[in-house]
């Protein structure tokens, strides 16, 4: 029982792993996290130009029941500890997409109160830049995603408890 | 040039407490006294008829003395006219009296102002932070607070 | 005897209905709220602070994320403070001032537009918010072919445009503004008869015009209030007491009277972009001050002067004369100011944007106190606030 212990390495745990990572690649649930400017564009991307529930994407409100957290908007430090705490509140296997320039690396703010890219505190997995981003950006950054997530390994035998999810950088 | 009918009226009421009339684009500026703020305030919403508050805040002038200078920006909804009146501040007595029984929108931009630039108002019904988050130490919006706050490096600019 | 507390409940900052980063601690005495305290402050950017160490041209882009939903109207508020402050308001051209009344007008039917699904789809018609981000969709096009980006335009300068409107986007304006009629009829069709929105709004978060008036309310709810006040009218800026309009005043004071008063100010916006097209005329865009506006490119690469003024204006900003100015115009929240303080140097030594939504949520205590929970989200709806501005 080593760290980097698998469920297995034949044809069968690799065609159960590509099924649990379709599957969860083509239903990513995100929380609401609008904070500013990129949130009115993550709804105009939810919307019915630029539609993301063809994608399987459906906006859920409670951490509880979301795969990932798109930080949406500039995040300042009174909000920091609020971040934290609904990202723990979110079932594993979770992902971060940092939407905006704001979320990536504090944006145009460079001041006293804003936090200089979310990276500073939560494990980012997507970033997507701009200012804000354009709808067909973000639908970009989530179909990165979505091959991120196929190129994971083990995820079948993480969810039997055997092993961690390895996920490439 | 013709003055201002409320400088005029202001004048003969509170004598002593007008310090400074300007003109400037149109607009004219009062700076009168601050201990009698709340009786000037009356006066301007009950006999005037400035019965809108549309701002209130600090201005830092940091090297200079009086150090700060708190701005009312009134409106007068009938006349359809600007005023504005500004009272000195000291650095070492940074407190004024609040206006928030005049007028209610005063409550929350007598808030900020504590917040940012660090002038407390007395009799002020709910005086905390308002912008920044509650155990938030120092006033941003000072000029001797830097941008990037005090733990952070401040910007060099492009050429290292 | 049995003792009866009231609960307090936590709403936000993270909620899907509060339109942003805003957090409100309600007492409750089972469904009927005793208290509710806002806590804001949760978007502060220091925009203001920031704005000190940029000079008056490089403050445009922040202005433009104040208000997201109307980013042209921040602009110009911006701008005719600082035209104000240096003297030069009578010397913008004819064709500047006409296209920014359209834009700017375009602007308030985007941002009730958002307004308008988000508070639907709060109450519970999702129909709606589908339909208005379609005609958003439109307006967005038309403002990316004016100024390059779907939201934030940065497109009016100091002295008038950046640029000049590129050929027919003025058809597609025109377009837009005549089937806006259409479109408010379908909106109204779904929602003005209709029961449950009917017993979701009529009477519900009331405010009386004269506490209004001294909470600091502004906008269309000060004018469903009984309240008969409008900046573009009492106070007019860039040419608009050339326009004919009207202005919707409604005594109720409760939810259903500020929805019928955003209505008619769509139409009434449409009415106003379409007599401003048939006022458009050929014409310079910038005024005429070379010490100021940035002069034409083919200036700049042939004549030395150009060059000069260019490379001045851009590196080091122009200086305004010492003084202070408070501008205040009608943006779709309400009262937009900016109030500059300068002191002869490139940048703007104080700039204090007074929000319209900061004040009116202020009002937001009285308005619930007394109402059932699920008023609470409609009443915030009503309110039209964005966490941009407030916070700053």
């Amino acid at each position: 029982m080593g760290v980097d212990e698998t469920l297995g390495n034949n044809v069968i745990t690799t065609s159960l792993d590509k099924l649990v990572n379709w599957s969860r690649s083509r239903s990513l649930w995100p929380m609401t996290f609008g904070l500013a400017c990129c949130a009115i564009e993550m709804m105009a991307t939810g919307a019915a130009r630029f539609d993301l529930d063809r994608l399987g994407v459906l906006f859920r409100a409670s951490p509880r029941q979301s795969d990932v957290i798109v930080i949406a908007g500039t995040v300042t430090k009174k909000m920091l500890p609020v971040i934290e705490t609904v990202y723990e509140q979110m079932p594993e296997p979770k992902y971060v997409i940092a939407m905006g320039a704001c979320a990536c690396s504090g944006g145009i703010f460079d001041t006293y109160s804003t936090v200089q890219g979310i990276d500073e505190a939560l494990p980012v997995d997507v970033y997507v830049p701009g200012c804000p981003p354009r709808p067909e950006g973000l639908l970009y950054g989530i179909g990165k995603l979505q091959e991120k997530i196929m190129n994971e390994r083990n995820s079948f035998g993480s969810t039997l408890g055997i092993g961690e999810r390895v996920s490439e950088v | 040039m013709s003055e201002h009918a409320a400088v005029g009226k202001l004048k003969q009421k509170f004598a002593d407490a007008v310090l400074d009339v300007v003109e400037f684009r149109g607009e004219t500026t009062i700076t009168v006294k601050k201990e009698q703020i709340v009786e000037i305030s009356r006066f301007l919403k009950d006999e005037l008829g400035y019965n809108f508050l549309c701002d209130l805040c600090g201005v830092d002038y940091l090297g200079k003395s009086p150090r700060f200078m708190v701005v009312y920006n009134l409106y007068n909804i009938s006349l359809k006219d600007r005023l504005r009146i500004k009272v000195p501040v000291e650095e070492n007595d940074a407190t004024v009296d609040t206006v928030c029984n005049v007028w209610s929108t005063a409550n929350w931009h007598e808030r900020e102002c504590w917040d940012l630039m660090g002038i407390s108002f007395n009799n002020h019904p709910d005086l905390r932070r308002i912008l920044m988050a509650a155990d938030w130490e120092g006033h941003p919006l000072r000029k001797d607070y830097p941008l990037q706050g005090p733990d952070r490096e401040p910007y060099q600019g492009r050429l290292q | 005897m049995a003792q009866t507390e009231t609960m307090t409940i936590n709403m936000g900052p993270q909620h899907p209905s509060t339109h942003g980063v805003l957090q409100l601690i309600l007492e409750l005495d089972g469904e009927t709220v005793v208290k509710a305290t806002p806590h804001i402050g949760f978007l502060h950017r220091g925009v203001e602070k920031l704005s000190e160490h940029r000079t008056y041209h490089q403050t445009i882009p922040l202005t433009d994320r104040l208000d997201y939903l109307a980013p042209m109207s921040n602009n110009l508020g911006y701008v005719l403070a600082v035209e104000k402050l240096l003297g030069i308001t009578d010397e913008i051209p004819e064709r500047a001032k006409v296209i920014r009344v359209m834009l700017t007008e375009l602007t308030r039917i985007k941002s009730h537009l958002v307004w308008l699904a988000t508070h639907a789809l709060d109450i519970g018609a999702m129909t709606v918010f589908i339909y208005c981000f379609r005609e958003r969709e439109a307006i967005i096009d038309i403002y990316e072919k004016i100024s390059g980006a779907r939201m934030t335009s940065n497109y009016f300068r100091v002295g008038g445009l950046s640029e000049d409107l590129p050929a027919g986007v003025v058809d597609d304006i025109r377009a837009f503004a005549e089937k806006m009629d259409e479109y408010v009829d379908l909106y109204e069709g779904l929602l003005t008869g209709n029961k449950i929105w009917q017993k979701r709004t009529l009477e519900v978060g009331y405010i009386s015009g004269e506490d209004a008036i001294d909470i600091g309310l502004t906008g269309p709810a000060l004018r469903a209030s009984g309240v008969d006040w409008d900046l573009r009218r009492d106070n007019p800026y860039s040419g608009y007491e050339d326009y004919d309009f009207e202005v919707p005043v409604y005594e109720e004071g409760d939810t259903f009277a500020r929805y019928k008063a955003r209505l008619i100010e769509m139409r009434e916006s449409a009415k106003i972009m379409l007599q401003a097209l048939d006022k458009l005329q050929d014409g310079p865009i910038l005024a005429d001050c070379p010490k100021v506006c940035l002069p034409p490119k083919q200036d700049v690469v042939n004549t030395i002067e150009g060059l000069i003024h260019q490379f001045k204006i851009i590196t080091e900003g122009f200086e305004a004369p010492e003084g202070e100015v408070y501008v205040g115009i009608e943006a779709p929240k309400g009262e937009l100011g900016y109030y500059l303080v300068s002191d002869g140097s490139a940048n703007p030594y104080r700039m204090k944007i007074r929000p319209p939504s900061f004040v009116n949520l202020q009002a937001l205590p009285q308005m619930v106190e007394g109402a059932l929970l699920a008023d609470v989200i409609a009443t915030i709806g009503t309110l039209d606030i964005v966490l941009g501005e407030i916070d700053r």
